[in-house]
Formats: C-alpha cells, sequence, structure tokens
C-alpha cells in the first residue's frame, strides 16, 4: 500500500477542489471495499485520498416526475431495503443483494458501485502484465484464465468484465447518473456511462477528471410487477456473476407492451440491447418469444478457451429470467436476491 | 507397565464409562468464542518489528537484481533480506528436512539463492518497524528476472512421469500386483476404462501462517508459530540455523485450521528466524491470503482406472494408473491407488502410482491425502461399472465387499462397514431408487442420488505424555501436540478424566508448546490414537501410584482392598463395594509428603497386534443433488454419512469433524481448483473470492451416524481418529449423484456448472 | 521508480476518537492503517482476525456504529466519531457470554475458531438488520462469513438457538 495523504472533503464543492488539487494523483474515498482492496494490492496508488463520505450525498429522495433519486453515499444495503426501491424496484433492491455480502453491503456505496474495477484476476495481481492496469503491457487473460472475463464487445487489449451485479439493474431501469465536477453538474444515461475497451482499457467510464457521482436518478418504471434479477454463479452466494440477468415486462394481458433486458458478466459495461428487447413488444410471454431475443442478445458474441460456455449459458439465462419475469415478482419471492421457482 | 495394562486396560471398552461417549463441549470454547484464544500473530510483544514477504512473479529463472539498499534507505526501514545478503544458514539438504518431508530431498530454502524454483516463491523479507511501513517499503521492490522455460502442466507433462525413488513417513508403496488384471478385463463381460482428474486444491486455513519470534536478551528465541507440529518446528529452526533447542522454543496454543498445510514447517518461520537473529530484535511475519497459495497443497492428479465385472457382477479386474505433479527438488508422496486393491474383493489387480516433477511448489498433505483423490476415482469408476452391470451402485458394492485386507492378505481389525451401508441407506432413504439417470424430479429440477465408499487407515504414532497431581487434587496432563480445531484439548481432558478418576473440572490439559514432551505432528488423524492411549496409560500408572500410596496410609481408609476392588472418581479412591471407605488424592498426597505426584509415559503403536491385521476406519456416504437442467447450477441438498470409525470418545466433536469435512468433500467434488496459467507458470485465482470454498449458503442436510466398532487392535483406547474419514468418498458420492441426476458422468473436479451445459 | 527522488515518508499521522466497546480512545493513526490492524497491531484487541485482509472472509467483522462491516476495509483515519464494538466488548468484562457466544459454545459452531469472532459479530449484525426470519435466510446472510472447517451446520443452529436472545438485548 502506497504512502498516500489523506484529507476529509467538507463539501461537494471542496471535494472538487481538493481532486482538482491533486493533479491527477487524487482519489475519492466511499465506502472503500472496492478502494481499500486494491490500495492493498498495489493496483491503485494515488498520491491522495479525499474522504467524501461526510458530504450530504446520502438520502433517497422522491423526484419531481416520479422517479427516485439515489444519493451516491447511500449504501447498497440501505438502497436494497429501501421501501421504496423494494416496492418501485424490485429488480435493483435483488440486483444489489445478489452482490458481495452483507457486510460489504453495510459499507459500499451507490456511487462507488458504479466504479466498481474488474475482478479479472490478471488485473488484480501487479505480477502479470495487464493493459487496463498498465496500458501497452498485454492481456494475458485472452491465452489464459479467463473464466472470469467477457464474451461481448471485448477487444484484442481486454476481455475484463465489470462486476456490478447492481449496474446491471441499473442499466435495464434506464438509471441517469448525475455528476458534478469543475464545469458544473451534468447527467449521464447509464448506458454511456461505462465504456467498452476497445483500445484504451484503461478507460472505463465517461466521468471527467474531477467529477463527482452525486445521485443515481431512476426514472418512473412500469416494470415493478415483472421484475426479476437472475444470477448465475460458481457457489450460492458471495460470488460474482458467470452470467446475470435483470429483466423487466410490460404486460397488458398475457401480451408484452415493452421490455427491459441487461446482462451482467459477459462484458465491460452492463450489456443492453433495445433492439433485441423490441423483438418483444406484441408477442405473447412465452418460452418461443424469448428464445430469438437471446439469440439476439449473443449475436457476435466470442468466446475464450475457459468461458466459452457463457454464451450458451447467457441464452438460456435470459430465458430463464423472462420466462419469471412473465410470472410476475411477486411470485418469485425470495428476500435475498436470488431467484427461485416459486 | 503390561501386568498394570492387564488390570486396568480393561476399562477402555466398557459401557460405564463416565466421561468417554459423552458429547462434551469444547474446554477451549470460551476462549475462542470471547476472542481470548490467541493465534501466532496475536502474541504482541514491545519493540516488535514487521516482515513483510516479497514473491517472486516468474516460475523459473534468475534474480539479476533487487533494489534492496534503495528500499533499507526508506524512513522506518530495519532490513531488507534477500539471496544476496542472507546470512548462511545449514549446508545440508539434510538439516533442512522435517519429520515429514520426503527423505531423500532438497527442501525448499528461501532465500537461498538466485536461481528461481517456482512462481510466487519468496525472494525478499523487508522488515520494517511497522506493519504499513513494512507492507509500503515490499510494495516498492523491484526484482529483475532472467526467466528460463518452466513446465507446470501435469497434462502435457505426463510422458515424464516417473515411480516414486524417495519414501516418507506415512507413504505406502503400491502393492506388488495380484493376478492378472489385463487378461482378466479382457475377458470380462462388463467393463469401465475413463480417465479422471482433479487440479490442485489449497488448504487454505483461515488464518494465515505467521511466525512471531521474540528475541530474548539471551538470545533465545520464543516464537509463537502456526503449526500442526511444535517439536518439528523446533527441531528444523535447530537444524537449519545451528541453535541449540534450549534457545529454541515453540509456542502454538490455538491454531486457525491446519489441514495438513503446517505438518512441515512453513518458509515465513524461516524468515522469521532469520530477520530475529539477523538484527537481534523480534519481528512478526505473515503471509498475506495471496501466499497462501504458494507453498503446500493437494496435488494436481490424473488417474486412468479400467475395471471389470463377471456376468454375476462380481468385480473380476481393477487397474488403476495415478499421475501426481511434484517439485523439482522433493518427491511429495501420498497414498492414492492402493485403496484400490483395499475396498472391494478383487482377484486381478494392478496398481501403479507415478510422479511428473514440475516447476511448483513441493505439494503437502491436505486432508485425507492420497484417500480423498484416488477414492474419488475410484469409487466414480465402480458406480460406472455398476450401472454397465445394471446392478444398483449399492447392491454392487455389498455384493463385492471385502472381507480381508487383500493388500496385506490380513484380517481386518474391525470393519463394520456393512452395518454402515444398512444403516445410511436406511437413513437416506435409497430403497426403491431408479436405477435409470434422469429418473428423479422436483419440480424443474433434476434430482440424483449417489453413494460412495470410503476408507482411510487407521494409524498409531509413539507419543508421550506427562501428568502432574497436585495436593489441590488437580491434574495437569501435557504433551507437544497440537489442537488444530480438532477437539484435541477437549479430548484429552475427557480421557484424563476418565482414566484418571479427577473430576473433568479439576483435568486440564496442555498443548503446543515445544518443551513439553514428545509428541509427533497432529496430522493422519493419529492424535487420540497416539497421544490419547499415552495419556490413558499414564492415569492408570497414577491411579496405580495413588492406589499403592493410599495402602501405606495410616489407619488403612481402604481397608486392605485390592486395587480390582476400588474406584476411581471424582478425586477420591473408593472401595466399590463398600464406598465409605474412600479417601482423596489430595489426602493421599498429603499423607505421602508429597506436593505434587509427577508421571511421565511413552505409549509405542500396538505394533504386535497390528502387524497382524489391516487397520482402517470406513464410511458409506449417500448423496442427494439437484441440478437446475437450464442453467446446469447444483445444490447437494442432502449428505448422510455413516461412519465406522471405532470407539467415538467425544461424539460432540466428532461429529463436528465429519460434517467439516463432508463440507470439505462438498467443496472438493464442486468447487476448490487453483486455476494456472502455464503461459505464466502460476496460479492466478490466489484469492479467497476467486478460489471457492462453500458458504453458508452451499450447505444443507447433512447427516451423520456412528456406527460403533470394538476395536482392541488398533490402540488402547479403540479410537481410528475422526480428521481425514470424513471427506473420503464424498466427492465420489457427489459426482455419481450428478451423474443420477443428469446422465452426464464428470470425471474432472470439481463439477461446475458448465460442464453439465 | 527513482526512490531517492520520490516521495518515501510514512504518511503523516492525524487523531481520531474512537469509542471502542465503549471506552473513548483518543488515538494518533496514519491514513493507512486500517481498523483491523488499528485493533490488532496498535490496541491489542486481537480477538477480531485477519483471514484475506481484502474483504473476502469475514473473518475481521465488528460492529461499526451497530452495523457490521469487513474492518480490514475500512480506513480507520475516515471513522472519526464512531463505534466499534468488537468480539471482546460484546458481553460486558467478566460477565456471562453474550447469548450468541453461549450458543456457539453449546452448539459446537466452531472448530479452529479462528472465523469465530467474524461469525458471532456477524450475526448479531444481522439480527439486528432484521433480515433474517428463516434458515434459509441465515445461510444466505450469513455467507460474508466462511468458516474453512466447515462448522456451518452448526453455525445455523446456534444463531436460530440465540435469536429471540439476541433481539431481546437489542430492545433494551
Amino acid at each position: 500500500m502506497i504512502n498516500f495523504a489523506y484529507t476529509r472533503a467538507t463539501g461537494i464543492a471542496d471535494a472538487i477542489k481538493e481532486k482538482v488539487e491533486a493533479n491527477g494523483g487524487g482519489q475519492f474515498l466511499a465506502g472503500g471495499t472496492n478502494l481499500v482492496d486494491l490500495l492493498k494490492e498495489n493496483v491503485a496508488r494515488p498520491a491522495r485520498l479525499i474522504d467524501i463520505n461526510r458530504l450530504p450525498l446520502a438520502a433517497v429522495e422522491p423526484m419531481s416526475g416520479g422517479g427516485l433519486r439515489l444519493g451516491a453515499l447511500v449504501t447498497n444495503a440501505d438502497t436494497a431495503y429501501h421501501p421504496e426501491v423494494q416496492r418501485r424496484y424490485p429488480m435493483l433492491s435483488r440486483a444489489i443483494l445478489a452482490g458481495a455480502s452483507a457486510q460489504l453491503r453495510n459499507m459500499a456505496t451507490n456511487g462507488g458501485n458504479l466504479l466498481q474495477r474488474t475482478r479479472c484476476y490478471y488485473f488484480y495481481d501487479v505480477a502479470t502484465p495487464c493493459n487496463k492496469r498498465q496500458p501497452g503491457s498485454g492481456c494475458p487473460a485472452i491465452r489464459g484464465q479467463n473464466r472470469v472475463c467477457g464474451v461481448l464487445g471485448t477487444s484484442a487489449q481486454c476481455i475484463a468484465t465489470h462486476p456490478s451485479d447492481m449496474c446491471v439493474a441499473l442499466a435495464a431501469l434506464e438509471a441517469v447518473v448525475r455528476v458534478s465536477g469543475p464545469q458544473g453538474e451534468r447527467s449521464i444515461p447509464i448506458a454511456e456511462f461505462h465504456t467498452l475497451p476497445s483500445n484504451t482499457p484503461h478507460i472505463e467510464n465517461t466521468l471527467s477528471p474531477d467529477e463527482l457521482i452525486t445521485s443515481i436518478d431512476l426514472p418512473e418504471s412500469p416494470y415493478a410487477a415483472h421484475s426479476v434479477y437472475t444470477k448465475v454463479r460458481d457457489r450460492a452466494s458471495y460470488a460474482f456473476a458467470l452470467v446475470s440477468v435483470a429483466a423487466g415486462l410490460e404486460l397488458d394481458g398475457d401480451t408484452i407492451k415493452s421490455t427491459r433486458l441487461a446482462l451482467g458478466g459477459v462484458a465491460h459495461k452492463p450489456w443492453r440491447l433495445p433492439a433485441a428487447e423490441a423483438l418483444l413488444t406484441g408477442k405473447p410471454a412465452t418460452k418461443e418469444s424469448f428464445l430469438p431475443v437471446a439469440e439476439a442478445l449473443f449475436a457476435g458474441a466470442q468466446g475464450y478457451e475457459h468461458n466459452a460456455f457463457k454464451i450458451e449459458l447467457g441464452k438460456r439465462a435470459v430465458v430463464r429470467a423472462l420466462t419469471l419475469a412473465a410470472k410476475g415478482t411477486a411470485a418469485i419471492h425470495d428476500v435475498n436476491g436470488q431467484t427461485a421457482d416459486a | 507397565m503390561s501386568l498394570l495394562k492387564s488390570i486396568l486396560g480393561t476399562a477402555v471398552n466398557t459401557d460405564a464409562a463416565e466421561h468417554l461417549g459423552k458429547p462434551t463441549r469444547r474446554v477451549d470454547g470460551p476462549a475462542k468464542v470471547t476472542g481470548a484464544a490467541k493465534y501466532a500473530a496475536e502474541f504482541n510483544v514491545p519493540n516488535l518489528a514487521y516482515g513483510v514477504i516479497v514473491s517472486s512473479g516468474v516460475a523459473r529463472g534468475t534474480i539479476t537484481s533487487i533494489n534492496a539498499a534503495e528500499i533499507e534507505a526508506i524512513p522506518g526501514v530495519l532490513k531488507v533480506l534477500t539471496h544476496e545478503n542472507a546470512p548462511k544458514t545449514a549446508w545440508l539438504d539434510r538439516s533442512h528436512r522435517d519429520q515429514i518431508s520426503s527423505k531423500g530431498g532438497s527442501p525448499f530454502r528461501p532465500l537461498y539463492q538466485a536461481e528461481l524454483q517456482y512462481s510466487a516463491q519468496p525472494v525478499a523479507l523487508v522488515v520494517g518497524e511497522t506493519f504499513e511501513i513494512a507492507r509500503f517499503a515490499a510494495s516498492l521492490v523491484r526484482v529483475e528476472y532472467d526467466e528460463k522455460p518452466h513446465e507446470t502442466d501435469l497434462h502435457a507433462n505426463q510422458a515424464a512421469a516417473h515411480p516414486p525413488t524417495d519414501n516418507s513417513g506415512g507413504y505406502t508403496p503400491a502393492p506388488k500386483p495380484r493376478g492378472d488384471a489385463e487378461s482378466a478385463f479382457e475377458k470380462a463381460a462388463f467393463r469401465v476404462e475413463a480417465e479422471y482428474s482433479q487440479p490442485s486444491e489449497f488448504h487454505n486455513p483461515m488464518e494465515s501462517y505467521a511466525s512471531t519470534c521474540v528475541y530474548g536478551e539471551d538470545g533465545k528465541l520464543t516464537i509463537y508459530q502456526k503449526t500442526q507440529g511444535v517439536q518439528n518446528c523446533q527441531a528444523y529452526v535447530c537444524s537449519v540455523f545451528g541453535l541449540s533447542k534450549k534457545d529454541v522454543q515453540v509456542i502454538s496454543p490455538y491454531v486457525g485450521g491446519g489441514f495438513g498445510s503446517g505438518l512441515r514447517p512453513t518458509y515465513e518461520l524461516y524468515l522469521a528466524v532469520m530477520a530475529a537473529t539477523a538484527l537481534k530484535h523480534s519481528v512478526r511475519v505473515s503471509m498475506t491470503r495471496q501466499q497462501m497459495f504458494s507453498f503446500s497443497h493437494r496435488p494436481e492428479a490424473v488417474q486412468q482406472i479400467k475395471l471389470a465385472a463377471n456376468g454375476d457382477g462380481l468385480l473380476d479386474s481393477v487397474t488403476h494408473h495415478a499421475f501426481e505433479e511434484t517439485s523439482r527438488k522433493e518427491e511429495f508422496l501420498e497414498t492414492v491407488v492402493n485403496w484400490s486393491g483395499l475396498l472391494y474383493t478383487c482377484p486381478n489387480v494392478s496398481l501403479v502410482h507415478q510422479l511428473v516433477n514440475l516447476d511448483v511448489a513441493s505439494p503437502e498433505s491436505m486432508r485425507a491425502p492420497g484417500a480423498a483423490t484416488g477414492i474419488f476415482a475410484f469409487e466414480s469408476a465402480i458406480d460406472e461399472l455398476a450401472y454397465q452391470a445394471k446392478t444398483d451402485p449399492l447392491e454392487f458394492r455389498r455384493k463385492n465387499y471385502a472381507e480381508k485386507d487383500q493388500n496385506l492378505d490380513k484380517p481386518f481389525s474391525s470393519k463394520e462397514l456393512r452395518a454402515c451401508y444398512d444403516q445410511a441407506s436406511e437413513r437416506f432413504g435409497w430403497q426403491g431408487r431408479p436405477l435409470e439417470p434422469r429418473s428423479l424430479r422436483k419440480g424443474s429440477d433434476l434430482i440424483g442420488w449417489g453413494v460412495s465408499t470410503g476408507c482411510w487407515e487407521a494409524m498409531q504414532q509413539k507419543a508421550e505424555v506427562k501428568a502432574v497431581l497436585t495436593a489441590d487434587g488437580k491434574l495437569t496432563v501435557s504433551s507437544a501436540t497440537s489442537d488444530i480445531g480438532t477437539g484435541t484439548y477437549t479430548v484429552m481432558t475427557m480421557i484424563a478424566a476418565e482414566f484418571s478418576g479427577v473430576a473433568m473440572e479439576n483435568v486440564s490439559f496442555e498443548l503446543g508448546d515445544s518443551s513439553l514432551v514428545y509428541s509427533p505432528v497432529e496430522g493422519g488423524s493419529w492424535t487420540v490414537a497416539s497421544v490419547g492411549s499415552a495419556v490413558k496409560s499414564v492415569c492408570e500408572e497414577l491411579r496405580a501410584k495413588l492406589f499403592k500410596l493410599a495402602g501405606k496410609m495410616d489407619g488403612r481408609p481402604l481397608g486392605g482392598a485390592e486395587l480390582a476392588d476400588v474406584t476411581f472418581v471424582n478425586g477420591e479412591v473408593r472401595v466399590t463395594k463398600d464406598p465409605v471407605k474412600s479417601v482423596t488424592y489430595a489426602e493421599v498426597l498429603e499423607a505421602a509428603g508429597l506436593d505434587k505426584l509427577e508421571l511421565d509415559t511413552t505409549e509405542q503403536p500396538q505394533l504386535i497386534k497390528r502387524a497382524t491385521h489391516g487397520c482402517y476406519s470406513h464410511s458409506a456416504v449417500f448423496a442427494e443433488v439437484s441440478v437446475d437442467e437450464d442453467l446446469g447450477t447444483i445444490h447437494v441438498t442432502r449428505v448422510v454419512s455413516a461412519i465406522a470409525g471405532g470407539r467415538i470418545l467425544n461424539p460432540m466433536a466428532a461429529r463436528s469433524q465429519i460434517l467439516g469435512a463432508i463440507v470439505w468433500g462438498i467443496s472438493m467434488a464442486m468447487a476448490e481448483e487453483g486455476l494456472m496459467d502455464h503461459g505464466l507458470g502460476r496460479c492466478m485465482n490466489h484469492s479467497y473470492a476467486e478460489y471457492h470454498v462453500p458458504v453458508n449458503a452451499d450447505i444443507h442436510d447433512i447427516e451423520v451416524i456412528f456406527v460403533p466398532e470394538h476395536d482392541e487392535i488398533v490402540n488402547a483406547l479403540g479410537a481410528k481418529g475422526m480428521g481425514e474419514i470424513g471427506i473420503v468418498g464424498v466427492a465420489s458420492a457427489v459426482a455419481n449423484a450428478v451423474w443420477h441426476a443428469t446422465g452426464k458422468r464428470v470425471r474432472s473436479l470439481p463439477i461446475t456448472l458448465d460442464k453439465l451445459l | 521508480m527513482n526512490l531517492a527522488t520520490a516521495n518515501a515518508s510514512p504518511p503523516a499521522t492525524q487523531f481520531v476518537t474512537l469509542t471502542i466497546n465503549g471506552q473513548q480512545r483518543h488515538l494518533e493513526v496514519a491514513p493507512w492503517t486500517t481498523l483491523l490492524d488499528l485493533l490488532r497491531e496498535y490496541l491489542d484487541l486481537t480477538g477480531t482476525k485477519k483471514g484475506c485482509d481484502h474483504g473476502q472472509c469475514g473473518a475481521c467483522t465488528v460492529l461499526l456504529d451497530s452495523k457490521r462491516v469487513n474492518s480490514c476495509l475500512v480506513l480507520a483515519v475516515a471513522k472519526d466519531g464512531s463505534q466499534v464494538t468488537t468480539i471482546e466488548g460484546l458481553a460486558a468484562p467478566g460477565s456471562e457470554l453474550h447469548p450468541m457466544q453461549q450458543a456457539f459454545v453449546d452448539c459446537d459452531a466452531f472448530q479452529c475458531g479462528y472465523c469465530t469472532p467474524g461469525q458471532i459479530c456477524s450475526a448479531v449484525g444481522m439480527i439486528r438488520e432484521g433480515h433474517a426470519e428463516t434458515a434459509d435466510d441465515i445461510r444466505e446472510l450469513m455467507s460474508g462469513n466462511l468458516c474453512r472447517c466447515g462448522a456451518y451446520p452448526n453455525i445455523v443452529a446456534a444463531i436460530e438457538k440465540a435469536m429471540d436472545a439476541t433481539r431481546a438485548r437489542l430492545s433494551v
């Protein structure tokens, strides 16, 4: 762990000012669940940590116009168990509860969750090359141990995935990330927040330098009654997703009016394909309708030695998630965020 | 001694035991639930320095430079030890060997030379005034290498396999072939030929290896060490660093899990002692979790098995050929294939165990070493053969039941395996299990039932125990063994109370200190058999001595009773038929003018009785799995295991041992896998996040049945040990259940969901 | 990196006030000291265990402002003004065991004992959170605490046994 300096920001403007002053060497400290881990691995080597935990960003508030604003510093646990989140965005609640452990969810914040780094083994091991950690050093994952890596939107430089569960649900819900920076405030649609690796895998999102996430805004959602988060992993809990699917259906009787689908564990960002979702519009909510959507989502997927199975698994998980969503959120009762047949 | 035994030794198998056989809470329980129990890295002494280990990034090659001088200039850094400046240690390999290492190998010596032996080996130790400074400085160490090609892939190097040339304690070479397995196979009605594989697995006890080496003013070392053998560590430190035993004390009252990883001295001990003696300063060195993947592990194995049965479903041919990895410099030896000649009656058997040297750390025993590996493959193949013969797999096992140890051509000391099959299958509800796979469903999930036999050798080692009865009637019994979570403190207290007649609350058992009398390392499930038998002996001697002293007392409180006429209970000698006539131990000591009574006994294995028998524990394991057919996710929903493990001394701790071992078996079946990048020659999932072991949510109903065995041959207590037997056969029972659920035979562990898609 | 020109000095310490097991402590800590290391290496409160040091095992679980957290991922300097309860502070010194501690002993819910303080703190934190009702809930919500000895069935039994008594303690 590097010999960083520590300061505690007193306000949003102060935090941004300190970050600017750190001249690229500063990092914000919120829940610390990923950052402190990366400090110990010598992957993160900031000159200064700017503690933002005392900023007034820890509220869940209704928004004018009907949405819900999740403060950037609200913990994952408080978000998942918030009655309004559970009632209006059960997919999000379940996605959060499917991730990490109770302890980590008590610490991790919503803003930090957006900025989680990949769990690719090579990124975490500073004795090995990694283009994301050290641009130009190479990507051993492509020919190495890539079970945890992606099959969609990968590049010749990087095949890492974004590890978040929460972000998958946020993508399906079309959340908006509000940020504040030296140039003022702005909003970034979640679909535009995370990036694909292409030739710059060290860049993972569209935040400008020194911008601070202040909230995640959830628009009104017609999907609460038919929402699901299906997570497939190597053990029953406390493991990152091999594949996960956030699915929401808006139904008119048995007919699908609209669909939201996002995939986790398969790409450098939560994976969405609105064109695939549109295939379901006007269709009955049956397996026959769902299969082509699964195929469309994985069109062009590229598997590697140890993760090619994710393509078939992902398709099946999509069909499973949609099938469960059609049954209705209430039918998939599982307080712990895992889907189970009712 | 022998006369005494004939008089008092009969108590062993009576049902009148006061403590033995009764579920007893751990005597160290309160210390463990309050945080009072101190582990190796928790002995805080003034002015302690911290050593942080720097690990290599490449598997093979030569270190060309290390920026040690730069690092030593960092404020707060006391020393950087590397191969360039490390003080010399003993020259000969034999000085670096310990009780457990193979007899002829070259044990790994940290910071010995520029040549690398494996990836993640220690290459420097940074000692700082605080842990944080040392960690910071270690992060700035830059090591340059001249890399050379390495080989870490067992499958790719199988052609280089060779028979073991070395030996080590606990290893039994494969028996000579019997009959003609090959021609029997060719002629048989039913045949199975298959290859099974299992990856490297890492012990990963919850507590990382740590050494707090306290440097005394007189240069003496007091070392608080995580280990399964304090005296093994003491002897190693003395031998490697040329120190005298009186100047090195190794202490280890609590051990946060071992599972075999602490049988041998670990490299942080070497580094801590080197730093402490070089700096004349107390030093603590702890491994990181990542470094817990950088030494001992269960070796990767490939196993080729051919089985055949005749038209009546009788096993007629067994061929089992195992290839296991070892390091370049040592042969790690575990008994893998012998079980296949032992478990069932079979006239034609050919067993071969071979090694492949790779650029990896030396493997080491991991819970049920060899048996967990070999029996997984063999019991999977037996299941395949039973299906070929269209016979229920339990029926097939019963039909081929072995009535004697065919490897040794000797009877078993005891073997209640048949009762294990009966009781566990009854409890599981096996009867009526459909033969065909994919026959059972629950909702949309596929259900499968599998069975396996398990076996482990019941061993005994020499051990010494000291007993001190003080004038207040309290008894302290001691031996330099360990409690790695197995319940040693508790069971030894029970045995001592049972055979001394001192009440449990007045007995204490001391362990984990090299200054105590001799004990073997805690391993192989032999601790109760070895140390426990010695505790029994010493307490029996104590009773005889007390009786003799009581006879000399004025007023003859026992009225001239013979030894056979008295009972020793609750700190008193009583005339059994006239309990009014009694005398307390305290009174006996007082009358004799003694402030304490001290006895010391060494118990040798019952070699004569054991030599004519095969001594093993057995198990029958039944598992149920539920498989999501679409997604491949597997849940082990139920396990019932019946254990024939001799006499059960503390059923509470014994059950916990078996429960835990079943969790280990589930883990072996479903989760554990060191993921090697052969390009880098490095294990990549070196963390608890990515090297999966079960979490609470993975574990469902587990039931343990103990089938009583009366065995006077294995040892004086009739106990066979609980640490290993519970895991053996679990992975095969699960694999067999997965096949029964899905019709897919997964022959490579772990059975991850992708293998079922 | 040329260390001769780099800043390789330890970072400046800062003062924080923490209430640990009911006792207010004024402490001088460096930013790089985690709450876990502060407890174990500076305050000799070694009941809180270091299992992985990366938030992957739960052995370091303590109650921070009544919530269970992984103390290995908490920078002590950031928690000025907080309350910390460790295994040593669950029951008052010299008094009888906390019901959860007693249940762990009674149910043999541990073997080596190294994960045990974290399991117990986590269980108490879980009961306070109020989302665990069934054994399945307990299994899921205790999955952040690895037990390599595999004592899980007994851990679940102990928690079920101590749940009511633990709840009763929380409400007073």
